[in-house]
């Protein structure tokens, strides 16, 4: 006998996710076959913002895409138009920038870990590793001024420099923060209840991955070497790291990539702070943008574009981001065909969504 | 053995201090560097309206005629840009954090006494210096005209020579 297929709605507001998204569940009995998935909830027109601020105002919108990657938003759009301009910042702001960066991609993955431990119901996990996303946080307070929102980055370089006092801070604290997470690792990667809801779960072929065109962790756990890093912007010329790859191509392995990509964040930090140099933090700039770039940038979630054309006014006349999350829904899509009802929410959790980034 | 790896974690926490601060009933911890709220100092402001201009948001407002600098929290970004650029270094940013409040208030300044007399002695010696240099140019233009009439007049007078000269010519 076959079975009745039905739709059941997941979102826009579901508890798993705090941000709205919409998929359409075609299920027969407890397996999905289908997922339709509609984005569009929380469009709020950042990217035309553009025509009516200032290019200089422009980073504190741009900052404001995303609460989680905030630094990355705020970096690409500034990348972007220090290219147009041929502005070569200082080595120092070079070399912060690209603390920051790794800070932020810590407190997103650690965040992460924190929703995968909440999805899959292991409440007292997901306290653990937000105690050390906390920490995370302090430190960037402690360099930037700002928790969620930082606004130090600016065209030409940074705002305000980072005392290197605060900067010999963190080594401990980034010991600490590396100890705790490798007590956490041990839950994540070898608990047998929690293996069971990761081993296998949402499988993604290299092939597919390449072929849905996947970013960051998502891709890398399908075991392909891509990381935007290695295009060398801000100081990860100067920096020593691998790619961090996986060949599971299921939720583990997504869970294997991000939790080694804490490891190397923290190693990079420390380089950083090792190599930091001692010069300025900011290069004057002259005269307004005119022309146009492409910029490609690693976020914590994968490779975000920033595209911006500007004509020699004032106000810039398009930006457009394109930003991994959009990237990877068509992989969740695929991720969710055949899966139970019950892993729909590890799935959606699995590519580390963000829609507000999506739909700016 | 992963279960008694987190009990070990488990047992720790419930004997170590609570990770999170009790906010309303203990001080929270401030970093040096946190941009809590703006304030600023009204016996150095000259009202030059420079933060006005370079605020994004638009939440200062600058009242030359009353004398008041106002801004509303509700709308501050808290992106130092005012601060950075205040010519006077009046502005500052503070650590605390502003207040929750039930309507979007806003915090108007008003210019202390000190002050307004000094601007108030500025805006005198300023119009005084605009009267002097009125006086100067009313001056200078009248001296311009009687030396332009001075030159006509001269300038008028060679062609009376010329037609002397051209008479003596045909009379020579």
């Amino acid at each position: 006998m076959a079975s009745k297929r039905s739709v059941i709605p997941f979102g826009p507001q579901h508890p798993v996710l705090p941000e709205p998204i919409h998929i359409d569940l075609v299920t027969e009995d407890e397996k999905v076959v289908e997922a339709i998935p509609s984005i569009g909830f929380v469009h709020r027109g950042l990217e035309h913002l553009v025509t009516k601020k200032d290019f200089g105002e422009m980073v504190y919108v741009a900052e404001r895409i995303c609460g989680i990657c905030s630094f990355g938003h705020g970096y690409g759009y500034v990348n972007a138009i220090e290219h147009i301009m041929d502005i070569h910042p200082t080595d120092r702001a070079r070399y912060v920038r690209t603390l920051l960066f790794e800070l932020s991609r810590m407190h997103s993955h650690i965040l992460w870990l924190g929703l995968m431990a909440d999805a899959f119901g292991f409440e007292s996990l997901f306290m653990e590793t937000w105690k050390y996303r906390e920490k995370v946080l302090d430190m960037l307070e402690a360099a930037t001024g700002g928790r969620v929102i930082f606004s130090i980055i600016r065209i030409g370089g940074l705002r305000k420099d980072v005392p290197d006092d605060v900067l010999k801070g963190f080594l401990p604290e980034l010991d600490n923060i590396v100890e705790g997470i490798k007590a956490c690792e041990k839950s994540f990667l070898s608990d047998p209840a929690v293996l069971s809801r990761l081993k296998g779960v949402g499988y993604l072929s290299k092939e597919d991955a390449i072929n849905l065109s996947c970013e960051g962790p998502m891709l890398r756990a399908s075991g392909v070497a891509h990381d935007n890093r290695t295009r060398g912007y801000a100081a990860y010329d100067d920096v020593d790291f691998e790619i961090i790859t996986s060949d599971e191509g299921d939720s583990y392995g997504r869970c294997y990539v991000r939790i080694q990509e804490i490891y190397q964040s923290a190693d990079i930090i420390r380089q950083c702070i090792e190599k930091m140099p001692q010069e300025g933090i900011y290069v004057p700039i002259k005269g307004f943008p005119n022309g146009e770039y492409m910029t490609i940038i690693e976020q914590p979630r994968g490779g975000a574009c920033y595209y911006v054309h500007a004509s020699g006014k004032k106000f810039i006349e398009r930006m457009r981001v394109r930003t991994p999350t959009f990237a990877n829904i068509p992989a969740l899509a695929k991720t969710l065909q055949g899966c139970d009802v019950a892993d729909v929410p590890i799935l959606v959790v699995t590519i580390d969504p963000c829609i507000s980034c999506t739909e700016r | 053995m992963a279960f008694v790896n987190f009990t070990k974690t488990e047992l720790k926490n419930l004997f170590k201090k609570p990770a999170t601060e009790k906010y309303p009933e203990g001080p929270s911890t401030i970093k040096d560097a946190t941009r809590g709220h703006v304030a600023n100092n009204m016996d150095a402001c000259v009202l030059c309206s420079v933060c006005q201009m370079r605020c994004p948001t638009g939440a200062i407002t600058v009242d030359r005629k009353a004398q008041t600098w106002t801004i509303r929290p509700f709308s501050c970004i808290q992106c130092r840009r005012c601060v950075d650029n205040c010519p006077k270094k009046s502005l500052s940013m503070q650590k605390e954090y502003t207040e929750p409040d039930m309507t979007k208030s806003e915090q108007v300044y008003e210019l202390s006494d000190k002050q307004k007399q000094f601007l108030a002695e500025q805006a005198r010696q300023a119009a005084e210096r605009a009267a002097a240099a009125m006086e100067a140019k009313k001056k200078a233009a009248e001296e311009k005209k009687a030396q332009a009439a001075a030159n006509a007049e001269s300038l008028t007078k060679p062609p009376v020579n010329d037609e002397k000269k051209a008479d003596d010519k045909k009379e020579g």
